[in-house]
């Protein structure tokens, strides 16, 4: 039996943690959290988060940013802002989990095998080269990277979309693309330069 | 006749084509104007902003303009994704006029002045006078049909301002506008899932099984859609999450879950309108409301 210390000391947190979080989601909010559950209560997923959000409020205050930044939790908020509605602190609760998934990003420490944040990168890429979004491409761009059999397991759904045409099978090879992608491309590059 | 600027999005050019073609049609008879705005590019949804936020706002941004350069004040899209996204986007380019976001637009041609409100069709189709119109016009009165209206959770909040963020009534109101029963029901605007139903399926499957639970329990025998991914989530998965939970038993009243046809709300006010039952996309929906046609 391996026993280990489950409490971290004080000089392992990272005290900047809380203001840089608080800088990036634009939401100063975070440091007036009263830590009363309301974000936890109306999620409709906390129920299968590692940390719900009221416990990564206070995570994030205190420093523990790896715990926050390695947590599910992030990966399974889907953006649904009923709990930036109900907070009492006005905490835009569904801006801090964007920002803690893009220091995740950012820091490579996402979980590289987990379809959520490869879903958003492939729409991301895919939006940023085309212009247009391509439901096709974002599924197969996903499952290749996180699991390919994923693709066989949708084959069924494909036919019957194909068999409604609600789906068709260009969509499988080509993608739709705006016409000034210059433009597209030339804000990217200054955004990049600003950044 | 006014015209609105008309922001399509992703999903109505492809899995939710009936969508798009009941709006089109629909707004046509009640004397609505939708002009697509030209080469708009997609609105990069949630994922977006946990990729890169500068981005997510500024491919917004750029719709926001060219509605804006093409003299529309408002922009009409209807989906629950573009509709929070292109609000958002919105309030914050407007708030912040000398952020980075704007210079750069700026640089490319894309100045945006902040004068376009953006709405969605069911906000339009709930006016007093729509509803009255609708009602004159109605061909199918829609007997033995008992909807409950699904709005979903980004057209309601935070951005929106159309309705209550938790109980909506707009939807409710066309459908007995159209001489349906609406049933009311406590998950209006909880969260399908959204693309947890293809990221992390046990998730997403669980939020669809309540949904199609408590709509069950309160008597519904179709359901009316105002987003394409709400849509897409009820109506694709519903056969999957109905065998794979409870072995199809609804939990708390031990009842049988019955499929429901999964309708956007467009297509139900074309089928009262009269329009062509074949325009009208029911074929392509996995649940088609064939009985319900056929009794009322």
């Amino acid at each position: 039996m391996e026993i280990s210390r489950t409490v971290k000391y004080e000089s392992e947190l990272d005290k900047d943690f809380g203001n840089r979080v608080m800088e990036l989601s634009g939401c100063h909010k975070i440091s007036e959290c009263i830590q009363c559950g309301t974000c936890s209560s109306t999620c409709p997923v906390s129920l299968y988060m590692d940390y719900t959000p009221r416990k990564l409020m206070a995570m994030i205050k205190a420093g523990f940013k790896d715990e926050a930044l390695r947590s599910q939790t992030i990966w399974l908020c889907s953006s649904c802002y009923s709990c930036t509605v109900m907070c009492p602190a006005q905490i835009k609760i569904t801006d801090v989990m964007y920002s803690l998934k893009r220091m995740a990003i950012e820091g490579g420490i996402y979980p590289k095998k987990a379809p959520a944040p490869a879903l958003a990168k492939a729409m991301a890429d895919i939006i940023a080269r085309n212009g247009r979004n391509s439901e096709m491409g974002v599924v197969m761009e996903m499952s290749l990277k996180t699991n390919p059999m994923n693709l066989l397991k949708m084959a069924p759904m494909g036919l019957a979309l194909i068999k409604r045409g609600r789906m068709e099978i260009k969509d499988f090879y080509h993608r739709d693309k705006i016409k000034n992608r210059r433009q597209l491309h030339d804000l990217v590059k200054g955004l990049k330069k600003e950044a | 006749m006014k015209t609105y600027g008309y922001y399509p999005g992703c999903s109505v050019r492809s899995t939710s084509k009936a969508y798009e073609r009941t709006l089109l049609d629909v707004c046509k008879v009640l004397g609505l104007g939708l002009k697509e705005i030209e080469d708009w590019n997609c609105c990069g949804a949630t994922a977006y902003f946990g990729v890169d936020k500068a981005m997510a706002m500024a491919v917004s941004g750029r719709n926001l303009a060219l509605a804006e350069q093409q003299k529309f004040d408002e922009l009409v899209t209807p989906c629950a994704g573009c509709y929070l996204t292109l609000r958002k986007a919105n309030e914050y380019l407007k708030d912040h006029p000398n952020d980075h976001i704007n210079k750069s637009l700026d640089r490319v041609d894309l100045h945006y002045g902040g004068t376009v409100t953006v709405r969605h069709p069911l906000e339009l189709l709930s006016s007093e006078e729509a509803l009255k119109a609708m009602a004159a016009a109605v061909k199918r009165p829609m007997k033995g049909w008992k909807v409950a209206s699904y709005y979903g959770c980004q057209l309601v909040r935070p951005y929106s301002d159309m309705d209550d963020p938790y109980q909506p009534l707009i939807m409710d109101r066309i459908m007995e506008a159209l001489g349906a029963q609406a049933v009311d029901y406590p998950y209006k605007t909880r969260c399908c899932g959204g693309s947890l139903t293809g990221t992390v399926e046990d998730v997403g499957f669980r939020l669809v099984y309540m949904l199609l639970s408590e709509i069950n329990k309160h008597g519904a025998n179709a359901v009316a859609t105002s987003c394409p991914l709400c849509h897409f989530n009820l109506d694709a998965y519903q056969s999957k999450v109905i065998s794979r939970f409870s072995g199809g038993f609804d939990q708390a009243g031990g009842r049988r879950l019955e499929p429901l046809p999964i309708i956007h709300f467009t297509q139900i006010i074309g089928y009262a309108l009269g329009l062509e039952l074949k325009t009208l996309g029911f074929k392509d929906l996995m649940v088609t409301p064939g009985r319900l046609v056929a009794a009322s």
